[in-house]
Formats: C-alpha cells, structure tokens, sequence
C-alpha cells in the first residue's frame, strides 16, 4: 500500500496520467540539464544531456577495453592451450570460446551504451511515396516498348520467332541430358527394380558354397548349435561384404533364436534352423535398421519411426508406420553346423518403390512364402 | 575532449570524392545515409537470421579447410584413441580431425551448427512476426515469396549439411532421405539412383551434397537474402502504429549513425550468443556416434529441429500403402511414407506462399499497407496462423514421441494414437481459442479507449463505496490502439432486388462473399458506444466488469 503512495501523487479530481511502461511523474526522459539547447536544432532529434553522456563514455571505454583484453587472451589461449585429446580439446574449446565470446560481448554491448546514451534520441520522419510508377512514366515505357518490339521485327517475323523458340527448346534440354550419368553404376533405368530385388545373400562364395551368416562387427561365422539359448538376438551380416556398406544397406539380418512352442504360423518353418530365424534387419518403412528387440514379447522395434515387428510371427507389422512384415531369409547349416543362407530373400528388402509391386503375393503365387 | 569535426577528413574526402567521380555515390547517399529506420523489438527478429546467415558463411569457409568430403575407406590414425584403427570415410575422419586436431576446430564446428539452427528459427519467427502482422500485405508480397524460398531453401542446406560428417547419426537421417525419395511414385527409384550414383549409400553422396551444400545453395540464399533487403530498402520497413505514424510515413532512427551502429552491435550479439552457446553447450558431439554404417543405429535418432516435423509426421503415418496393379512391377505406393513427407511440408509451403494473394481475393484489398497490424485486429488471419503453428507443433513435438515416452513414462503407441487425434483437433481448437481471445482483446482495447487505464488508485466516495479511478490513457497508447483499421471487405451484399453483385452469384463467388464476410468486417469497433462512456472517461466507476464485457 505505502509503497505506492510515493509513485502515484494523491489524486484530487483528475486522476494521474501515468500508464504501465511511461516514466513515473517527476522524472523525465530528457535528464535535468537544459534539453537540446545545444547545436543547431533538427527536428525529431533530441540531444542527451552531456553529463549523463559523459558518465555512458566512461562505460562504453569499459567495454571496448574488455574485447580488447578478451582478444589478446583469445590469441594467448590459441598458442598456450593445445589439442589432441578429448580434454585437451574441451580446455582450448573453454579458453578460445569464452574470450571470443567475452570480447564480441564487450563491442555489442558498448556500441549499444553508445547509441542510447550518447547518440541523440531520434523520431525522424520521412515520406513515404506510392511505389506504383506515375500514369506518364508508364505511357512511356508502353510506348517505348511497342517501339522496340516494332524495331526488332520479333512480332511481324514469324519465321525468325517461331525458329528461335524451336532452337531454345533442345538447348535448355542439354544440362538434364548431362545429368543422365549421374548414376554411376550407368545400368539401363530399366535394371534399377531389377537391382532393387536382389541382395548377395542369392550369391555363392568362390568356391561355390552358400553364403555364411556371421556376425556383425566380428565376422565370427555363427554355429547353430553354439546359438542355442532363447531369446538370443544377433545382428547379422554376409560372410565376405562385412565391410561393403551397398550390400549392408540390404542384407543385414536380424537372427534371433526360439523355443520351437513360441514361432507362430506366420513365419515360415522351412526357412528357419532349430529354432532360430532371420529377418531382413532393414526395416519396411524407410529403410533405418530394426535394432531393438524386446525379448519377452517378441517385438522388433525400429527406433527411427517405432515400426514394430512381431518375430515370432513372420515380423509381421503390429504398430507404426511400416506396412510390411520384414522379410524372413531362408536358412540352413552346412556341413560344418554353420548357419548358411538357402538362397536370397523371396522379396526386395527395404523400403518400398513404384516398381516392387505386391511382391509377397507375387512369391505366394509361385507356391513360395513370403 | 576533442572538438566535434567541422569539415570531412581527407581520409573520408579523397575515397569518397574518386568514387563520385566514378559511379556517382553522392547523389545514393544524399538519398539514403539518413534513411529511417522504425524501431520495435519485433523488426529485429529477420536480422538474427541475417546474422546468423553471415557467420555461418565464416564459419562454413573454415570447416572446408579441413573438411574431406570422401566416402573412400580409411583407417583412423588422429588422436582421438577410441576410434584409432577404425575404418570410417574419409569425410568422417576430417571431421574428427576437426574436432580434436585443429586448434579453434571443435569451437568453430559448434558455432557453425549452432548458428544453423539459429539461422533457421531466426527466419521462422520472423515469418511468424511479417505473418501475424500483415507485413505480407501489398507491396511487399514479392519479399513475402522470396522469404519463403529462403525458408525452403536453408531446410535443404540444412539436411545437406548435417548429413556431411558421415557418423551413425548423420548416416540415419541420409538413409530416411533415401526411404523417402525411393518412395515417390514412378520416379522414386530413378531419383535415388541419381542422387546416390547408384544403390544406397554409394559413394558419391556426400561430395555430392557437399557441392549443394556449400556452392549452390548457399550462393541462392545469398542472392536472395540480398534481394530480399533491396527490396526492404526500396520499399521502406512497416511500422507499428503510434503517434505521427501514417500509411504515407516513416517514422525512427536514421541509418547513419545510430541504426548502422545498432545493426553492428546486434551483428556482434548474434555472434556473441552462438559462440557462447558453442562454448559451454555441446552440439553434434559426433565422436561418439562412431562411423556411419547402414547395418546399425543408435536410439533416440533425431534429426535438427527444423526437420523434427517431418520426423513427426512420418512417426504418426498409419501403415497403408497401395499396390495399384497388383503383383505387376509397378504401382506401389507407400501411402505412408509419401503422404507425411510431402502432405505438411506441402500444405505449410504452399499455405504461406499463397496467402498474400487469397487473403487479398477474400478482402478485395487492393492498397498499400505500410503499418503493420496488431495480430488481434485481423483475428481470422491469427487464428489460422495458431492453427498452423499448432499443427507444425504437434508433428514437430511427435518427432520426438520416443523421448516424450521414456521421459514421461507414456506408453509409445499412446504418444502416437494422442498425436493422430491431436494434429487434426489441435489446430481446430486453436483456431477457435485464438479467434476468442482476439476479439475479448480487441474488447479490451475498446474499454482503454473509451473508459481509459485501471490507474490503481481505489477511491471512496461519500457513500462509502471504494472505485477504481480509470485515467485516460497516454497519447502513444491511445494512437497505438486507434491505428486500428477493420479489414476490408468486398461488397458482398445483394442489391434492391436481391440480386448479388458481379463476381458473386457462381459457387465460386458465393464461397468468396462468404468467406469474405466472415473474414473481413469491424468485429469489435473501437468506440463501440455504452451510453455511460462519458462518466467513465473523465473520472470511471470501480467496475472492474466495464473492462470486459
């Protein structure tokens, strides 16, 4: 209640005229000394009082020296503070950031002190014009263009019009046909789906075989027998393009090992070894892998878009945004107990293209399994 | 103290007077040296993008010192141990080598992302300011178009530039960029082959993107942005309505000296913020990521913030796709990777460009505006501006339903059923609240002006009762509240004989008469009488109900 008293003077008839946001009564914007009775007079600028300025020089000098010293210790901590290691790198990052940050500080600030404190206040004002052009000025332009368009000949020559727009035609062609071998594999656009549909898993190693699957980031070669407790999860790549990131972004598989009484009618039996079975890692929607795996449901989850996979039922979709199951790779052991592939996917892994087409009945109507 | 200059030195005079005498300069700067600029906090906002833009320039030119944008396989041999013998690409290396063995290389890295995202929510909230005050208004559609571009054009910067260092989390955002062109009816395939060289990743889509990314792009932006201020320049900045300001004026600060020194100062903050943000906040810290590989993925995969809307939308896709021709090699579309990548994006694009030009069809406006309009005073056009914000909103924030979930213990899946309903009531509701509250403020606005300012001084009257005294309110706020203009409307009503006028009478013109009579119009006039206004101005009564009925 008091508090308020001294800023609002006790109103007799006329209320005060103070609002939020203006000065209280007593103090004003112009400081206590003779306003702007300096300098030649201009109107809508208005001087600051000289004492005051005087005082704000003082603080922008201030400022000014802090960037000035900031700089020198930029300099200093560049030479002083070293890299190569993590920390190392965080202590010059600290000393090189912070001054160039205290001495671009220090400038804003004292050029702000100077333009409000020292600076006069300005309300000036400037006309604005129209920015349509005047009648007379655009007669002229019409006028004068109808007059080089008459000059030219370009409307009363046909034959000159017509062949220079036929000429324009196949040169603005010219930068897209150049671009045609932008695609290095330069296969017909017709073998793009064909490439699409097939992964190395259809592939044989040199010596003929099927190949391995074997563990990402290893390249161990996996034995079924040694993948033997439920619930098991592998990241999965082929034996010999451990390291070819095109055959990845399509063959890496997701192998995961079950009781016999868990695997549900949806994924195909034939395809699966004791249990353990593999899906296309690469998930349907747009192609980020399926890396997490909740072992008590079952679930495939991809941590791009949360397109979720039930394994134990062919990887068929339950959730999100992917619309097919991930595909199951046929798999087998060779004579050694290794895990092999029977052979490729029966459908393109991946996301999906124009070009796919219902692939999974496409391979249900060849007696397959998709 | 030195004594203020009387003449131009020669050091000024000699340059100045050989480029007169060349091209001319003076008769520019007699014309344009005390240029005024307005003043309002809200004009600042397109200058943090400016800035923004100019220090990653810089800083962009010192990365590509360093910066190899190779896909070729090496071993890591620089000093940061944990990944020492690991094969990456040479793009990764160099961005390692950035990090940890250029002095200044990690700090610069840092400022560089930072003021990218600056750059980005600079001009998104200076869209939102030109949007909400009609700044867009004629003449300055042309500058309103460019702006758009611009927007366009730094979120494909943006995506070619986070996708550069060729860690495992720069590698995702590449792979969902394949997902979705390999998507695109007829031509999907086609565009990936072309854009990746070939299969995805490839080997070429990094220098690939690295030339977009710092050439062309970059060099379109620049000639934008330079149009975009010319034609600013030429045209004149809006101004808040106030005291002295008119349709036909300008009123503020000249450019020389005071708003080129504030422009400096405001240069330098910019820079002074992103490199404090580069300094004490991490960004990108990509050593820990690891190299890119398509066979792996880290949780919690976000894209930048700009992009976080997209992310949303394609989280919150239902699973359909169509296979047209069935089994035949042809025909699928993945409905739910097109329509989230192009549906949002194209509406809010197409939405912002396009607006200018139907609001004017609505309103039959054809003047040029040069004050800018409280957001309250055209509620229809700010409720639909908060029914996009909150449509951009709820996608941007379901591109995050994975953290939303782990950090409010919400189940996933509800994060997505919420966010299917939420995207299409969301808007809706926001466009009826905003629609409210604009008009319960321009009520408001009606009250200072006709009943004046809550002064905060209780009085008791003979009887005993206590009032609040109401004060006419200061002269700039009253000529602030009565730059209120109502929004045209066409004439829309029938004539005598009932009939319509012309442009009005087909389905077309009869939506356009609708829409422009709710559109248009005074909702609330400003000296709306009450019959007791007089008693209220001079003196006011306590009632605290005139302020808002």
């Amino acid at each position: 209640m008091t508090d308020i008293e001294h800023e609002i003077e006790q109103p007799d008839e006329r209320a005060p005229k103070r609002v939020i946001g203006t000065p209280a009564p007593g103090t004003s914007m112009l400081g206590d000394g003779e306003p702007a009775a300096r300098d030649a007079e201009v109107a809508g600028v208005t001087y600051q009082d000289e004492t005051k300025a005087r005082k704000a020089e003082k603080i922008v000098a201030l400022c000014f020296t802090i960037t000035f010293l900031a700089a020198i210790a930029f300099i200093i901590s560049y030479v002083v503070f070293q890299v190569g290691s993590p920390e190392k790198t965080a202590t010059s990052t600290l000393a090189l950031g912070g001054s160039l940050t205290l001495a671009l500080l220090g400038l804003a600030v004292g050029i702000v002190v100077w333009v409000r404190q020292i600076m006069p206040k300005y309300s000036l004002i400037q006309e604005r014009h129209p920015m349509v052009s005047d009648e007379d000025t655009r007669e002229v332009v019409a006028e004068t263009f109808l007059q080089g368009a008459k000059e030219s000949g370009f409307v009363k020559r046909p034959l000159l019009r017509r062949t220079l727009l036929l000429a324009a035609a196949p040169l603005g062609l010219i930068p897209l046909v150049l671009l045609r071998d932008l695609d290095n594999s330069k296969m017909p656009g017709a073998k793009f789906n064909e490439t699409l549909r097939h992964t190395v898993w259809g592939e044989k190693t040199k010596e003929g075989k099927p190949l391995r699957l074997v563990v990402e980031g290893t390249g161990q070669p996996i034995r079924a027998a040694d993948f033997n407790s439920p619930g098991g999860i592998l990241s999965v790549v082929p034996e010999g393009y451990e390291h070819d990131l095109n055959a990845l972004a399509k063959a890496t598989l997701i192998l995961i090992k079950f009781r016999a009484d868990e695997i549900k009618s949806g994924t195909n039996l034939n395809w699966t070894h004791d249990g353990i079975v593999a899906y296309s890692k690469i998930c349907t929607h747009v192609g980020c892998p399926a890396a997490l795996y909740e072992q008590t449901t079952h679930h495939i989850l991809c941590p791009c878009h949360q397109s979720t996979f039930d394994a134990a039922d062919g990887a068929k979709v339950i959730f999100g945004p992917a619309a097919r199951p991930l595909p199951q790779l046929p798999i087998t052991v060779d004579d050694q107990g290794y895990l092999i592939a029977k052979g490729d996917f029966a459908v393109p892994p991946g996301p999906s293209y124009w070009e796919r087409g219902d692939a999974e009945a496409e391979a249900r109507s060849k007696g397959g399994h998709a | 103290m030195s004594s203020d200059l009387t003449t131009v030195p020669k050091g000024v005079a000699g340059p100045s007077n050989f480029l007169d005498e060349r091209i001319g300069g003076a008769n520019f700067l007699k014309r344009n040296l005390r240029k005024v600029f307005p003043d309002h906090w809200s004009f600042l906002l397109g200058e943090i993008a400016l800035y923004a833009f100019i220090l990653l320039l810089l800083t962009g030119t010192f990365l590509t010192l360093w910066f190899k944008p190779g896909m070729g396989e090496i071993a890591y041999n620089g000093s940061y141990a944990p990944l020492r013998g690991v094969m990456m690409s040479e793009a990764y290396a160099s961005s390692l080598e950035i990090s940890f063995d250029v002095r200044g290389g990690l700090l610069v890295r840092q400022m560089h992302h930072w003021a990218a995202l600056l750059f980005v929510s600079g001009m998104m909230v200076h869209m939102l300011r030109v949007f909400f005050t009609g700044a867009y208004r004629k003449p300055r559609e042309l500058n309103w178009l460019i702006g758009v571009l611009l927007l366009t054009l730094a979120l494909v910067e943006g995506l070619t530039g986070y996708s550069l260092p060729d860690d495992l989390l720069s590698g995702a955002g590449l792979r969902i960029t394949e997902g979705v062109a390999i998507s695109l009816p007829l031509v999907g395939t086609y565009i990936t082959f072309f854009l990746f060289g070939g299969e995805y990743p490839g080997e070429d889509i990094i220098s690939r993107f690295y030339s977009l990314h710092i050439l062309l792009i970059p060099g379109l932006i620049l000639a934008l942005v330079s149009a975009h201020l010319v034609l600013m320049w030429v045209q004149k900045h809006t101004q808040m309505p106030g005291k002295g300001r008119t349709n036909k004026n300008v009123v503020g600060a000249p450019f020389y000296p005071a708003f080129m020194a504030k422009a400096g100062a405001y240069t330098l903050f910019t820079f002074a913020v992103v490199a404090g943000l580069a300094t004490f906040t991490q960004i990108n810290p990509i050593w820990l990521f690891g190299p890119y590989t398509p066979a792996d993925i880290s949780a919690g995969s976000q894209p930048d913030w700009y992009m976080g809307f997209l992310e949303g939308s394609l989280r919150l896709m239902p699973s359909w796709e169509i296979n047209l021709f069935g089994t035949s090699h042809a025909g699928t579309l993945p409905l739910s990777v097109i329509i989230p990548a192009l549906v949002p994006l194209g509406l809010v694009m197409t939405g912002l460009a396009l607006y200018p030009f139907l609001e004017r069809w609505i309103t039959g406006d054809h003047r040029e505006h040069h004050i800018a309009e409280r957001p309250r005073n055209n509620p229809h056009r700010t409720s639909i501006g908060m029914a996009a914000i909150t449509f951009y909103g709820v996608l941007w924030l379901l591109g995050a339903n994975d953290e939303l979930s782990a950090n409010f213990q919400i189940s996933l899946n509800w994060t997505t059923y919420i966010g299917r309903v939420l995207v299409f009531v969301g808007p809706a509701l926001a466009y009826i609240i905003t629609y409210r509250v604009c008009l319960g403020l321009q009520r408001s606005d009606a009250a200072v002006v006709s009943h004046g300012v809550e002064s905060g001084v209780i009085k008791r009257l003979p009887h005993g009762e206590f009032i609040e005294i109401h004060t006419p309110p200061a002269d700039d706020i009253e000529a602030h509240v009565r730059g209120k203009e109502a929004v045209q409307m066409l004439p829309v009503e029938a004539d005598g004989a009932g009939i319509p006028p012309k442009g009005m009478r087909g389905p077309l013109g009869k939506l356009r008469a609708r829409m422009s009579r709710a559109y248009g119009g005074e909702k609330i006039a400003l000296d709306e009488g009450h019959g007791h206004e007089d008693e209220h101005a001079a003196i006011g009564s306590g009632e605290d109900r005139s302020l808002t009925h």
